[in-house]
C-alpha cells in the first residue's frame, strides 16, 4: 500500500532529521514506566497474594461454627482446587498432674496448603521449615505450652480420651491468624485422631475451617460462588481480609508504587506534548508539499495515521523491552524478599502500554490532522498556517483528555486521580497568572532600569520573555510540572518510609502479657524495672457487654451487616486510662482532666463508633459483671493499630471501674537476650499468658523494607521522566531562540550579550516555575499524606529553598548548554542553518 | 506549428474580504476578468509589479486555490470546478512546481526531496529517475546532503530536479530566481530552459526579472489584477 510505504519512509526521514528524538524518548519513558511498574506490581501483587495465602494457610478459608457442608468441598473439587479441613477448639491438656487450657488445632494431611510451619526439638531451637502437620498419634505444641506444663519432646500428654507423644515443638505457625487475645497456647494434632479424643460433643464451641488453594481464577470463582451461599455461622476469608495489620502496610506501598508510575506517565506525556512541535511542524510541511504535488487528502491523512502508528508501536516495543529489563532489576532488588520466586510475567501491562502509546501519539497528532483537512495547497506558497498555530490552545485538548484518562486508570482511586488532575489544572492556571504578572513586572522594572551594556542584554532577555509570552508560559508550565512531581515524590517518598519506620520502631512491642491479676502487678512491674524494659504500661481490662445506647436495646437490634452484629454482641474489653496513648488521635470531644477521674466518661474508637452509630454525648449502658453501668461518650478516638501496642475500643476514666474485678495486660519490647528471664517470670506466675508477636513484626518489617527498596527503584523512573520533561521544555522553544540569537549576532550583539540575554530569560523562567512547583508540590504532598496515604506531613523549609535555588541555577545552565553550540559558529553559518 | 491549448481561463476573478482596525469589511480585488490561453510546449512569463496578482494567478492556474468566479480549464477539461482532491489528481498527473523559497523539506536529503513526488505516484523507478534528474542538474555528488547543507543555488537546482523528475506536461515556476544572486540566477535560468527544451514541457513562470521573462516566448503583463498586455518574443 502506497500510504504505508510513504509513511515508513517519512518516519525514517523524520528520525534521521532529529525531529522525533525527544518525542520518541518521552514515549519510551512512558511505556517503560507503565510496563516496568505494571509487570512488577502485577507480579508482586500475585506474590503478595501468595504471601497472604501463607498467613491464611490457603488462598481462601471458609470458616464455620458447624461441620463444613460437603457441597462446599465438592464445589472446590469441581474447580480442581486443593482443599483441607482444620478443626479448632479449646480444651485442657494434661501432663502428669498438671492441666493447661490449650487451643487445639486438628489438621488434615495436606495442611498447610500455602506456606509452612516451623518445628524444633526444644523451646530455644530456631527450628526447620516443614510443609505438613503432625502424624496420627503425635502432637506438636507451642513453646508456651511446654513452659506451662514443663513438657519436653518425647513426653506423653493427654488430650481428651487419648494419649499423644509430643513429637515436635511448634516454633512458628504463620497461618495462626485470629484474635490474639483469645487464644490459649497451641497444640496441633491430626484430624484422624479427633474422634477418639471424644472432645467434640453437641454444643461444643468449635471452629471448622475449609482451606482452599489453586489457580487464581478458580480460587476467585470459588470465592465468588461460595460467598452468596453462606449460611448462619459461616464466613469466607480471602487473603485480603485475612491479616489487616499486613494489608495496611501493603496498601500504602501499592498506592505509592501506583503513584510513582502515574507520575512517570504524566511527566512523559507532558514531555511528549512539548516535544511534538518539531515533529508536527515537519510533518505538516511535508503534507502541504504532498498536497501540492497532487496527493489526495485521504492519502495524506492515511500517511499521517500510519506514520503515527509506526512511531507509537516502535516506541512501545522499545519501551516494553526496557520495561521488561527494568522489572528484572526490580525483581533482583525486591522480588526474592517476597517469595522464593515471583510468578510469571503477565501480559496485561503490554497491552496497556501499547494502548497508551497509540492513544498519546494520536492525541498529539489529531488536532493537526484536522488542520491538514482544511489546508489548501495554496498555503504552501504563502507559507501560512503550515506551522502549528500556537495560539490555538485547543490542540492540546485530546492529549489532555488522554492524560486524564491515563491518570484515572493508573491511580486506581478516583480520589487520588481527581486530586492529581485538579492539581495539574491548578498548577497550569497559577502558572499562567504568575508568569503573566512576573513577566510584566520584570518588563516594568527593566523600563526604568539604568542603561549599561550588561543591563541592555538583561533587558533584551526580559523583553524576549514578553515577546514570546505564550511560549514562555508553556515552557514554565512544562518546567513546573516536571519540578512539582519530582519534589512531590521526594517529599512523599521520604515521609512514607519515615512514617512506616516510625510506626514500627526497633523497640516496637513484640510481646503481650495478658491475664495479669491485680496482686501480680508489682511482680510484673518489678520484672520490667529489673530488665530495663521501657515504655510498658500495665493496663486494666474489664469485660462488659453493650446493652443500650440512649435507651435503645443494642443486643436485640437487627443490624445491617454481620460486622455490626458481631461488634454489638461481642463482649468488650473496657479499660481505664489517665492519658491518651501516643498512637491515639482525638477526633471529636475532649480527653478528661484530672478532676474528671472517677466520672463515668467514655472514649470510643471511631471505627466502632461509626459501625454502631455512637455519637458524642450518647449514653451507653454496659453490663459489667451483671451490673448496668452508664457512660457518657465524651470523645471519639482514632487508633493507629499498626503500632502493635495494646489498645482498647472503649476507655473510661481512672478509678471508675475499680469496684469490678479486672485482669491486666501489658505490651512491651522484649530483647532476645531476655527471653529466658521472661520464661522464668511465666514459671513464677503460671497464670500469665504471654503472646509472642515477634514473628509477625518481622514479617511486617520485611515487607516494609522490601517496599521501601522497591519504591526507591521505581522513583528512578519518575526521575528520568522528570528530566525528560525538563529537556523537552528546553527543546520546545530552542528553534525560535536560536533564530533570535542568530539575528542578535547578525545585528552586532556579542556572544556574551546573547548569553546574558538568554540566561536572564531562563533565570526568570526557572525561578517562576520552581516557585509554583514548590507551592503546589508541598500542597499536594500535604493532601496526599493526610488524606490518601494517612501519614503525617512535615513541611521542610530547607528543601523549599534548595529547590528554588537549584532550579534557578540549573534550568538556565541547561538551557545555555543547549544554545552554546550555536554561539561558536559564525553568523553566516547560523543564518544558513536557520 | 499546431496550437493546442493546455490552459485556458475565462473571466477569472479572485477577491477576498479583509477587516480593518475598526472591523470594517473591505473587499480586496486581486484578479479581475483574466482571460488567457496557454498552448502546449509554450513558455509563458507572467510579469508585473509586486501585488499585481502574479502569484495568485499562478496558484489558480495550478489549481492550488479556487477562483472567486470564472473558470480554469486544463487540457480542455474543467479544472477549477473540481474539488480539492480532483485538482490534486490532475496536478499529480500533469504538473510540476518550482518555488521562490525552494520548498525543500529539511528532514529529507536532496535525493529524498526529489523522490517525494515520484513516490506519491508510486513510481517504482523513483530512485533511478531522481538520481538521473540530480545528475542532470549537476548534484549527483551532493544527493545525500540535507537542504541546510546546500547553498541557495544548489537548493533551487534540487527543486528543478524534483520538478522535472516527474516529467510534467506543465511546469509552474514562482519567482525561481527571486532568492538567488544574479550569477546563480542566470545559471538556474539556463538549467530551467535547457531541461524545459529537452522535455518539451509547457512552462508558466512568474517573475520580476525581465531578462528571465524575455527568455520566454510570451510575456503576460499583470497590472492591478488585470491582464494589460501580451508580448510575444
Amino acid at each position: 500500500m502506497l500510504s504505508i510505504k510513504l509513511a515508513w519512509q517519512q518516519t525514517l526521514n523524520l528520525w534521521r532529521a532529529g525531529a522525533l528524538r525527544v518525542l520518541v524518548f518521552a514515549l519510551i519513558v512512558a511505556v517503560t514506566a507503565i510496563t516496568a511498574v505494571g509487570f512488577f506490581t502485577a507480579r508482586v501483587d500475585s506474590a503478595l497474594t501468595q504471601q497472604g495465602g501463607l498467613l491464611l494457610g490457603g488462598d481462601v478459608a471458609m470458616l464455620s461454627d458447624h461441620v463444613i457442608q460437603s457441597s462446599y468441598i465438592q464445589s472446590a473439587q469441581s474447580l480442581n482446587l486443593q482443599s483441607v479441613n482444620t478443626v479448632e477448639f479449646a480444651s485442657m491438656v494434661t501432663f502428669g498432674d498438671d492441666n493447661q487450657l490449650a487451643q487445639i488445632k486438628a489438621v488434615d494431611t495436606g495442611f498447610p496448603l500455602r506456606g509452612d510451619l516451623t518445628i524444633g526439638q526444644s523451646t530455644l531451637d530456631a527450628g526447620v521449615l516443614v510443609k505438613h502437620g503432625p502424624k496420627q498419634g503425635e502432637v506438636w505444641i507451642e513453646p508456651r505450652l511446654t513452659n506451662l506444663l514443663a513438657v519436653k519432646v518425647g513426653d506423653q500428654v493427654q488430650v481428651g480420651m487419648l494419649d499423644f507423644v509430643v513429637s515436635q515443638i511448634l516454633v512458628r505457625e504463620p497461618s495462626r491468624g485470629g484474635d490474639m487475645f483469645n487464644f490459649a497456647p497451641r497444640l496441633m494434632m491430626h484430624t484422624a485422631d479427633l474422634p477418639a479424643t471424644e472432645l467434640i460433643q453437641t454444643g461444643s464451641r468449635v471452629k471448622y475451617q475449609l482451606l482452599v488453594a489453586g489457580a487464581p481464577q478458580a480460587v476467585k470463582q470459588f470465592y465468588e460462588t461460595t460467598a452468596p451461599l453462606l449460611g448462619r455461622g459461616e464466613k469466607i476469608q480471602d487473603v485480603q481480609s485475612a491479616r489487616p495489620e499486613i494489608r495496611s502496610a501493603l496498601e500504602k506501598a501499592r498506592q505509592f508504587l501506583g503513584l510513582s508510575a502515574m507520575v512517570s506517565l504524566i511527566l512523559a506525556m507532558v514531555a511528549m506534548v512539548l516535544s511534538s512541535m518539531p515533529y508536527i511542524k515537519q510533518s505538516l510541511e511535508t503534507f502541504a508539499l504532498m498536497r501540492c504535488f497532487g496527493a489526495a487528502k485521504q492519502l495524506v491523512l492515511q500517511v499521517l495515521a500510519w506514520q503515527t502508528a509506526f512511531i507509537a508501536v516502535l516506541s512501545a516495543i522499545v519501551g516494553i523491552a526496557l520495561g521488561y529489563i527494568a522489572q528484572l532489576g526490580l525483581e533482583q532488588v525486591a522480588g526474592h524478599l517476597f517469595v522464593d520466586a515471583l510468578p510469571p510475567i503477565p501480559l496485561a501491562p503490554i497491552g496497556m502500554a501499547l494502548l497508551v502509546s497509540l492513544a498519546m501519539m494520536f492525541a498529539v497528532v489529531l488536532p493537526h490532522a484536522w488542520q491538514i483537512r482544511h489546508l489548501t495547497a495554496m498555503n504552501i506558497l504563502r507559507r501560512e498556517t503550515i506551522a502549528p498555530n500556537a495560539s490555538n490552545q485547543f490542540k492540546y485538548l485530546p492529549a489532555a483528555l488522554v492524560m486524564v484518562a491515563a491518570i484515572f486508570w493508573q491511580a486506581n482511586s478516583v480520589k487520588l486521580a481527581a486530586a492529581t488532575v485538579a492539581a495539574l489544572i491548578g498548577l497550569s492556571a497559577v502558572m499562567v497568572l504568575l508568569a503573566w504578572v512576573c513577566i510584566n513586572a520584570s518588563v516594568a522594572i527593566m523600563d526604568k532600569a539604568a542603561t549599561s551594556k550588561t543591563m541592555n542584554s538583561i533587558k533584551m532577555g526580559v523583553y524576549g520573555l514578553k515577546r514570546r509570552m505564550g511560549l514562555s508560559i508553556m515552557q514554565m508550565i512544562g518546567f513546573s510540572i516536571g519540578l512539582t512531581v519530582l519534589m512531590l515524590l521526594a517529599l512523599v517518598r521520604n515521609d512514607l518510609i519515615n512514617s512506616w519506620q516510625a510506626s514500627l520502631p526497633a523497640d516496637a512491642p513484640n510481646r503481650f502479657v495478658i491475664n495479669i491479676q491485680s496482686d501480680q502487678i508489682p511482680a510484673v512491674e518489678h520484672f520490667f524495672k529489673q530488665h530495663e524494659i521501657k515504655g510498658s504500661q500495665v493496663l486494666p481490662m474489664i469485660r462488659g457487654r453493650l446493652m443500650t445506647k440512649n435507651g435503645e436495646d443494642m443486643q436485640n437490634k437487627v443490624w445491617k451487616t454481620d460486622r455490626q452484629q458481631r461488634l454489638a454482641q461481642r463482649e468488650f474489653n473496657l479499660s481505664m486510662a489517665q492519658d491518651l496513648q501516643s498512637d491515639n488521635q482525638l477526633l471529636e470531644g475532649e480527653w478528661w482532666r484530672e478532676n474528671d477521674h472517677g466520672k463515668s466518661y467514655m472514649s470510643i474508637e471511631h471505627d466502632l463508633a461509626k459501625n454502631l452509630g455512637v455519637k458524642l454525648n450518647d449514653q451507653l449502658v454496659f453490663d459489667i459483671a451483671g451490673a448496668p453501668i452508664e457512660f457518657t461518650v465524651t470523645s471519639i478516638r482514632k487508633v493507629d493499630w499498626d503500632t502493635m501496642r495494646a489498645n482498647f475500643f472503649a476507655v473510661t476514666t481512672p478509678a471508675t471501674l475499680n469496684a469490678f474485678s479486672a485482669s491486666y495486660l501489658s505490651s512491651f519490647h522484649l530483647p532476645k537476650e531476655k527471653v529466658l528471664a521472661m520464661n522464668q517470670l511465666v514459671k513464677d506466675l503460671p497464670n500469665l499468658t504471654v503472646i509472642d508477636i515477634a514473628a509477625l513484626l518481622a514479617q511486617v518489617r520485611g515487607i516494609m523494607q522490601q517496599m521501601s527498596t522497591t519504591i526507591a527503584f521505581v522513583y528512578l523512573f519518575s526521575l528520568v521522566a522528570g528530566i525528560a520533561v525538563i529537556y523537552a521544555a528546553l527543546v520546545a522553544t530552542q528553534e525560535a531562540r536560536v533564530m533570535e540569537a542568530t539575528l542578535m549576532r547578525v545585528f552586532g550583539s556579542s556572544k556574551r550579550e546573547v548569553t546574558v540575554a538568554y540566561l536572564t530569560e531562563f533565570v526568570v523562567i526557572g525561578f517562576v516555575a520552581a516557585l509554583v512547583a514548590v507551592v503546589v508540590a508541598n500542597g499536594l504532598a500535604y493532601y496526599l499524606s493526610q488524606y490518601v496515604l494517612n501519614i503525617s506531613f512535615q513541611f521542610n523549609v530547607g528543601a523549599v529553598l534548595v529547590s528554588l535555588v537549584l532550579a534557578s541555577i540549573f534550568i538556565p545552565l541547561a538551557a545555555w548548554f543547549g544554545l552554546r553550540g550555536y554561539l561558536n559558529v559564525t553568523p553566516r553559518q547560523l543564518l544558513q542553518s536557520v | 506549428m499546431q496550437h493546442t491549448p493546455v490552459i485556458e481561463t475565462q473571466q477569472l476573478q479572485y477577491h477576498f474580504t479583509s477587516h480593518d482596525l475598526n472591523n470594517n469589511a473591505q473587499k480586496i480585488e486581486i484578479l479581475q476578468n483574466v482571460n488567457l490561453t496557454i498552448n502546449a510546449g509554450e513558455q509563458v512569463a507572467i510579469i508585473g509589479s509586486s501585488g499585481s496578482g502574479k502569484s495568485t494567478l499562478l496558484s489558480l492556474l495550478a489549481g492550488l486555490d479556487v477562483p472567486s468566479s470564472g473558470s480554469v480549464q486544463v487540457n480542455g477539461n474543467a479544472f477549477s470546478a473540481l474539488d480539492e482532491d480532483g485538482r490534486a489528481a490532475v496536478r499529480a498527473q500533469t504538473m510540476g512546481f518550482i518555488f521562490q523559497s525552494f520548498q525543500l523539506l529539511p528532514a529529507l536529503s536532496a535525493l529524498e526531496n526529489v523522490m517525494l513526488p515520484l513516490q506519491l505516484k508510486n513510481n517504482p523507478e523513483a530512485r533511478a529517475l531522481s538520481l538521473a534528474a540530480l545528475k542532470q542538474v549537476g548534484l549527483s555528488e551532493r544527493m545525500q546532503h540535507y537542504p541546510k547543507q546546500l547553498s541557495g543555488g544548489e537548493q533551487q537546482r534540487v527543486a528543478i530536479a524534483r520538478a522535472f523528475a516527474t516529467q510534467p506536461n506543465i511546469l509552474f515556476a514562482d519567482e525561481p530566481t527571486g532568492n538567488l544572486d544574479h550569477a546563480t540566477g542566470q545559471m538556474i535560468i539556463e538549467l530551467l530552459f535547457e531541461m524545459n527544451a529537452s522535455q518539451g514541457t509547457t512552462l508558466v513562470l512568474v517573475t520580476h526579472d525581465l531578462t528571465l521573462a524575455a527568455r520566454c516566448q510570451r510575456q503576460l503583463v499583470l497590472s492591478q489584477g488585470q491582464l494589460t498586455d501580451q508580448v510575444t518574443s
